[in-house]
Parts: structure tokens; sequence; C-alpha cells
């Protein structure tokens, strides 16, 4: 076929009616790739951006210099992490159908990231995710009452009703408040980092965007400032495959995204997003590496997004319909469970009860935060919160305003 | 006639447009194959070409600047910023670039692109989904400014738009893309089906930029306005009683001040009702202009109902949308004063 003389727009590899076929993928087996010491030359380890880190084998075992040998009572937390994550998500998406929420935006096939990811660092370490990392809130212990009275715009809302749902903020949890506008919080995350590093403290600060943020500029401030004042800086690009409707080959092309931050001299890794136990030990050894100084650390995190977009979206217009159940990496949660099962830790009795104690516990908060009210008859944050926290204190117009309004 | 939605006369203007001119390129963020997240692009791609209607990465600025270049190269590319919320990383290609690139090059260079993007509030989308930013584009010569009230005027403008040598953005409000919004959220939705202004001709035909349209006549007050609020502002005036001209601006860069002046030296009175923030919003430079051009014709002082200084929040969206109370409130004080 003879190529026809105009512009080239990429395409996404399967649209609706394709038959998924990952095999070009050509995934590196469990345990391949090296564990370097963490104060290597960035130019030693080029190969990491271009292999995938990968701990869970296709029997359910953990092998390879990046097992992090953790406890069963660590993996058995973390599972507990993620199913209530899958939980907790069915639940919103049920309430945001039935007019409960004015919006919703689901992590399934992607509760490993968060999760792993937050249980690798120390509490005192601070979080700049985008809406697609909520499960930080349940590693750090938040109570379930209050995301939801947030997610239903609530008297108790601790943001005040100013947000849609999903858009997070919890000090307590040093989670930074999540803004809509994709990828602002990346070279935020950079200056924080730099903030620590400036007043000799040795907390770490991560942060997180998608595949298709990463063509933001603020992608790029982001991972030169970090490379040239060695912020202690974890950066993450969530490669799941899609930008609402627009594939990741209009963000990084044949690419990966890991590639990009051998560019700036930093360390670059490329890392099962679907695997606990590789994310967690990639994530403890840039924790590692940014507390001794050795400065940032820059990964990308290679999953599939298995829902729409949000609760706005309808992928079957753009994508096969089941590509997800085609994807090699499996399912985050079934590997964590089956390594578990494995061990002889855990059973699958055992799961079933705590899909059903956690399924509880989720009705049981949502009943709860329904009492401070709901999105549609309230009470809300009250009438006059509306003019408040615009500035430290509302100037004079603003009062005006206020009283104009009638409160 | 047959009937269309914004959305449906916005496909229709691009689709009349990509046939006319094999010049004209449209892309922006999952516009392509998806057709755009509000479908507005729906079907284009697969009618026209990949080339000619694709997916961009995610970038405003990337959008925004790639559409300089393909203008300056003798394209005339319309690029689609999903949110008007989302704008503001092109800021600098659009305020210092886009808008610069004629004067700064004695005339020897242009780009005669058009920005359309979503814009303002009441689809309950907190201060990321529902922002009305036209008065930071207003402000920056070089600029066009429009925003259009109905699916008529939206195809004939955004036609005009696109054959517009200068770069021209283009507000699109995103709550009156499937029906007219007087601003009673509690009210069934209202459809385009059975509104004059949602007969629109399957064919050629422009709006020229620059002319306001008389939404309603009226002799008591001037109420100068555009987008979503065209249709609060005539609910308030046929609802109150009160005898209100409604003027709906369709374009802010170029102003149709012949047709203001006409209307307020009539009525002598003038209120100006806009959804975005009130201070240094776009209804300062109209009461400035009105009292410039008008001032020995006014009987009251002029009003203006516009959001609050604040961001737009989510649960208390209808605290802050400017109300019909608000509109009729101002228009008594202004015709009583
Ligand atoms: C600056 C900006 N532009 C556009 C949008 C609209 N938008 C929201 S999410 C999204 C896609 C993000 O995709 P990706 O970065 O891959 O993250 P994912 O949703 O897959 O987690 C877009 C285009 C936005 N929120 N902010
Ligand atoms: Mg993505």
């Amino acid at each position: 076929m003879s190529k026809k003389k105009t512009l080239h727009v990429p395409d996404a590899p399967f649209r609706p009616g394709d038959k998924p076929n990952f095999k070009d993928l050509n995934l590196p087996k469990a345990g391949e790739a090296e564990k370097p010491d963490i104060s290597v030359d960035p130019s030693e380890i080029r190969d990491l951006a271009f292999s995938l880190v990968r701990v869970l084998d296709d029997k359910h075992k953990a092998v390879g210099p990046w097992n992090p040998k953790l406890k069963p009572s660590v993996l058995k937390e973390g599972l507990r992490h993620m199913t209530l994550l899958r939980i907790f998500d069915d639940r919103m998406l049920t309430m945001q159908r039935q007019g409960k929420l004015s919006f919703y935006m689901k992590s399934l096939g992607e509760e490993a990231v968060a999760i792993a990811q937050g249980m690798a660092l120390r509490p005192d370490d601070i979080l700049f995710p985008s809406y697609r990392q909520p499960g930080l809130q349940f590693v750090r212990g938040r109570d379930l009452v209050d995301m939801i009275c947030h997610c239903i715009t609530n008297s108790k809302d601790n943001v005040k009703g100013r947000q849609m749902p999903v858009h997070y903020s919890w000090k307590e949890g040093n989670l930074v408040s999540i803004s809509s506008p994709v990828g602002t919080q990346f070279p935020q995350a950079v200056g924080c980092a730099m903030a620590s590093a400036y007043k000799g403290e040795d907390n770490v600060t991560i942060s997180w965007l998608g595949d298709g943020t990463a063509a933001e500029g603020d992608f790029h401030y982001a991972v030169n400032f970090a490379s040239v004042y060695k912020a202690p800086v974890i950066l993450n690009v969530v490669n799941n495959q899609w930008a609402i409707s627009t594939h990741k080959n209009f963000s990084s092309g044949d690419a990966t995204f890991a590639s990009r931050g051998i560019a700036y001299d930093l360390p670059s890794i490329r890392v099962d997003g679907n695997d606990f136990l590789a994310l967690y030990s990639v994530t403890s050894w840039a924790a590692e590496r940014a507390r001794k100084g050795e400065g940032a650390t820059f990964i990308e995190v290679f999953t599939y997004r298995a829902e729409a977009h949000s609760t706005s979206d309808d992928p079957t217009r753009y994508r096969p319909k089941d590509e997800w159940k085609s994807w090699p990496l499996g399912d985050p949660l079934e590997r964590l469970k089956n390594h578990l099962i494995d061990l002889g830790e855990w059973s699958k009795t055992e799961q079933k009860k705590l899909e059903k104690e956690l399924d509880d516990l989720v009705i049981k908060s949502y009943k709860e935060a329904e009492k401070h009210g709901t999105l549609n008859d309230g009470p809300w944050a009250s009438e006059e919160t509306l003019f408040e926290d615009v500035y430290k204190k509302p100037p004079r117009h603003l009062r005006k305003q206020r009283q104009e309004l009638g409160i | 006639m047959p009937q269309m939605n914004i959305i449906q006369s916005v496909n229709s203007a691009l689709d009349i447009i990509l046939e006319k001119d094999s010049k004209v390129c449209i892309f922006g963020e999952d516009v392509g194959y998806f057709g755009g997240v509000f479908r507005c692009t729906d079907g284009l791609q697969a009618k026209y070409g990949k080339h000619r209607v694709f997916d961009s990465p995610l970038s405003e600025g990337g959008i925004v600047s790639t559409a300089i270049g393909m203008g300056i190269n003798g394209l005339r590319p319309v690029a689609e910023i999903q949110f008007s919320d989302y704008i503001f990383p092109a800021f600098d290609q659009l305020t210092n670039e886009l808008a610069k690139l004629r004067y700064r090059s004695g005339g020897e260079y242009w780009a005669p692109v058009t920005v359309r993007t979503p814009c303002g509030g009441g689809i309950r989308g907190g201060h990321y989904h529902s922002q009305s930013p036209e008065a930071y584009f207003t402000h920056t010569p070089g600029l066009k400014v429009v925003m259009p009230s109905n699916p008529y005027d939206t195809k004939g403008l955004l036609i005009s738009a696109i054959e517009d040598d200068d770069p021209v953005i283009f507000f699109e409000p995103k709550r009156l893309y499937n029906g007219p919004f007087d601003g009673d959220h509690k009210k069934a939705a209202l459809k385009w089906d059975t509104h004059p202004k949602g007969e629109v001709p399957e064919d050629y035909y422009s709006i020229p930029l620059g002319e306001a349209a008389i939404e309603r006549a009226g002799s008591q007050v001037t109420v100068l306005t555009y987008g979503t609020m065209v249709h609060v502002a005539r609910e308030a005036a046929d609802s109150s009683g009160i005898d209100a001209e409604v003027i709906d601006l369709r374009s802010l860069v170029p102003l149709d001040m012949d047709t203001i002046e006409a209307s307020v030296q009539k009525t002598g009175r003038c209120v100006i009702v806009h959804e975005a923030p009130k201070t240094s919003g776009f209804g300062g430079e109209l009461s400035a202009q009105v009292q410039e051009s008008c001032f020995y014709h006014l009987e009251a002082p002029i009003v203006r109902v516009t959001g609050w200084d604040t961001p737009f929040p989510h649960s208390l969206e209808w605290h802050y949308f400017p109300s019909q109370e608000r509109v009729i409130e101002a228009m008594k004080k202004v015709v009583e004063d």
C-alpha cells in the first residue's frame, strides 16, 4: 500500500469491533530486571527505562532482585485496601447513577498504584496525586465517612462543596488538594520537595500524572527542575494507555514514558503497575534515594484504565469493549490475592468474608455520611462559605457582595 | 427547516467549512475518532479523513502554538480547547503570540486560527468546568471574542469566525448546548426543538462578527448580555412586566456600539448581565463605554448583575449563578431610580 502524502496522524491500536492483541508489547518476565544500588549513576541503568520491573510471576510467586520480601501482614493490609477501594468505587458509582453524586471517577485496574506506592512511604511524605489515586487515603487511615461527605458534597465536606467529587484534600494525611487542570501538581510537587531539602528535612514528596497529561508543559517543568536541584521527589507517569478517548500513542508514540527521564539524567524505571510487590519495591528504592540526598526518581507505572474515564464517558465508542480482559498484566487485586493464597496465607473464603465486611463498612459509612446532608437536598456548606477562603480575610468588596446576596 | 441544538449547529458549520475549504483542519483533545467530549465533531473524521479532523496530545499550549504555525503556513486551523477552564496553559501562546503576530511583523505574518471552547456554568461542574474567562481575552488587542446564545447564531458566527483572517476565540456556553436555559434549574430541561432559533438552515450562511442582536425589543431599560444570560435576562423581562430591551451582544470584540447606543439613548437606562465575576469582567468595559457615549441620556446609574468575585462553586452553584430574581431586582432599581 502506498502512503498518501499528507500529515501523519497516529491511531489507537484497537478500536471498537477489533480483537485486541497485546503480543507486541514484548513484556519481560518477572524477576528479569536488575536492581541497582541507590547511589547508581543514572547513565548505568538506562535499561530500566525500556524494561519492566516485575516481581509477581504467572504462578503467583514473588521472584527476582526487586522482591521486597514483605511480611504477610503487610501484603494482607495491601489487599484489604485494594479490596476496599474497589468496593468503595462500585458503591459510589451506583450512587452517582442514582443522582446522589454529581460525578465520579473509578480506579478499577489501577488500585495497586496508589496503595502499594502509598504503603512504601512514610506518613510525613507529601502526596500530590491526580484524581486517580484516591487509595492513598485508605493507606493513611482517612475516615470513610469524611471521604463520602466530600463525594456527596454535603455540609461535612471538608472542601466546603467547592470541588467536584474525587477532588479530595486532606491536610492531616499530607495529601495536597487535587486540581482538575491536569498535571499542575507535578511541578508543584518538585517545589515542595525542594523546600524539604532547603529546610534540611528528610521527608519525600511524590506525585502522579497520567500518560495523556505527560504531554502538558507542566510535565517537563517538573522533570527538569527535579533533575537540576536533585529534589527529593518521586515523579510517576501512570501510563494506563488511555486519556479519555485518546490513546497513549498521542502522548509518547512508541517510546516508553520512562525513557524521557533519561534525557533529564534521572534514574528512570518502568514498573508493572498491576504488580503490588514491584510497585512497592520501586517506590521504596526511590524514597530511599530521595531521603539519602541522591535526588529524584522518574517512574513509569505501566497499567490499564479498566473503566470509563469518568461517569461522563462511554468508552465503548472508542475502544473494544473487553480490552481490559486481554490486558496481559492482569488484575492487580487478583494477582496480590493469588500470591497470598499461594503463600498459604489467604483463601477465597477469607477474601469473600473480607469483601462482605468492607461492603458493610462502606454502606454503614455512606448512611452515616448522609446524616450530614445530601447533594440534592443539603444541608451543604453554609451560604456564607461562598465568600470565605477566596482570601485569608474577605476584603470589602466581597463583604459587600455577601450582603447583596442577603447573607 | 431542520431543528438543531448547538452541538449539531457547530457540527454543521464545521462540516460545511471542511467541505468548502481544504485548508481548514480541526484538532484538539478527543475531537477526532471520538468526536469530542460534547460530540461537536462527531462523524467529521470519518467523513473528511484523519488528517483533517484529528486528536491532539493533551496539551493546550501545544494545540494553540501548533495552530499558529499551521496558520502561518497557509492553513486555517480550528482548534478545540475541551473546556475554557483549561485554556490557561495556552495563555502565553494566545495573548503574546496569536494576538500580536500580525502587529509585531508589521503585517507580514498572521494566523487565522479559531479556538472553540465550551464555557460557563449551570452543569454542576465546580470551578474547573464552569468558568467564563472571556475578559482575559477581550483585554488582549488582536483577538476577536465571540459568544453565541442559540443554534442559529452559533452556526453563522462560527462560519464567520473561521473565515476571518484574524484569530477568534469562540466561546460556546455549554449549558445551552442541548437547550435554552432561563436560570431556573428546578424546571425540566428544555430542548431547542421548538425554539425559533433552533431552526438552522442546512446550507452555508454567515453572520458578521460585531453585530449584536435585539433578543427582545423594549422601551424601559436596556439589558446588555451574552451567552447563557441572554435567556435568563429575557425570561426576567418577560416575567417581571418590565419592558426591557434585551441585547444579545454575540460578539464582544468587535463590539456593536451602534446598537448599544441606539438602545440606551432610547431607554435611558442600562443593566449589564454576565456570568463571569464582577471585578474586571467585561461588564466593566460595557459600563464604561455606555457611560462615555450615553452619559447625557442616562437617567439612572448603570447596574451590573454578575457572578460573585469568588471561584465558581459546586454545591452552591445556584447561589453563584446570576438568577432571574437578581436581574429583575436590578431592572426595577434602574427603572425606579
Ligand atoms: C489542562 C486540562 N486539560 C484537559 C482536561 C480534561 N481532561 C480531564 S482528564 C483528561 C484525560 C487525562 O488522561 P491521563 O492523563 O492519561 O489520565 P487518566 O485519566 O488516564 O488517569 C482530560 C483531557 C483537564 N482536566 N485539564
Ligand atoms: Mg491515562
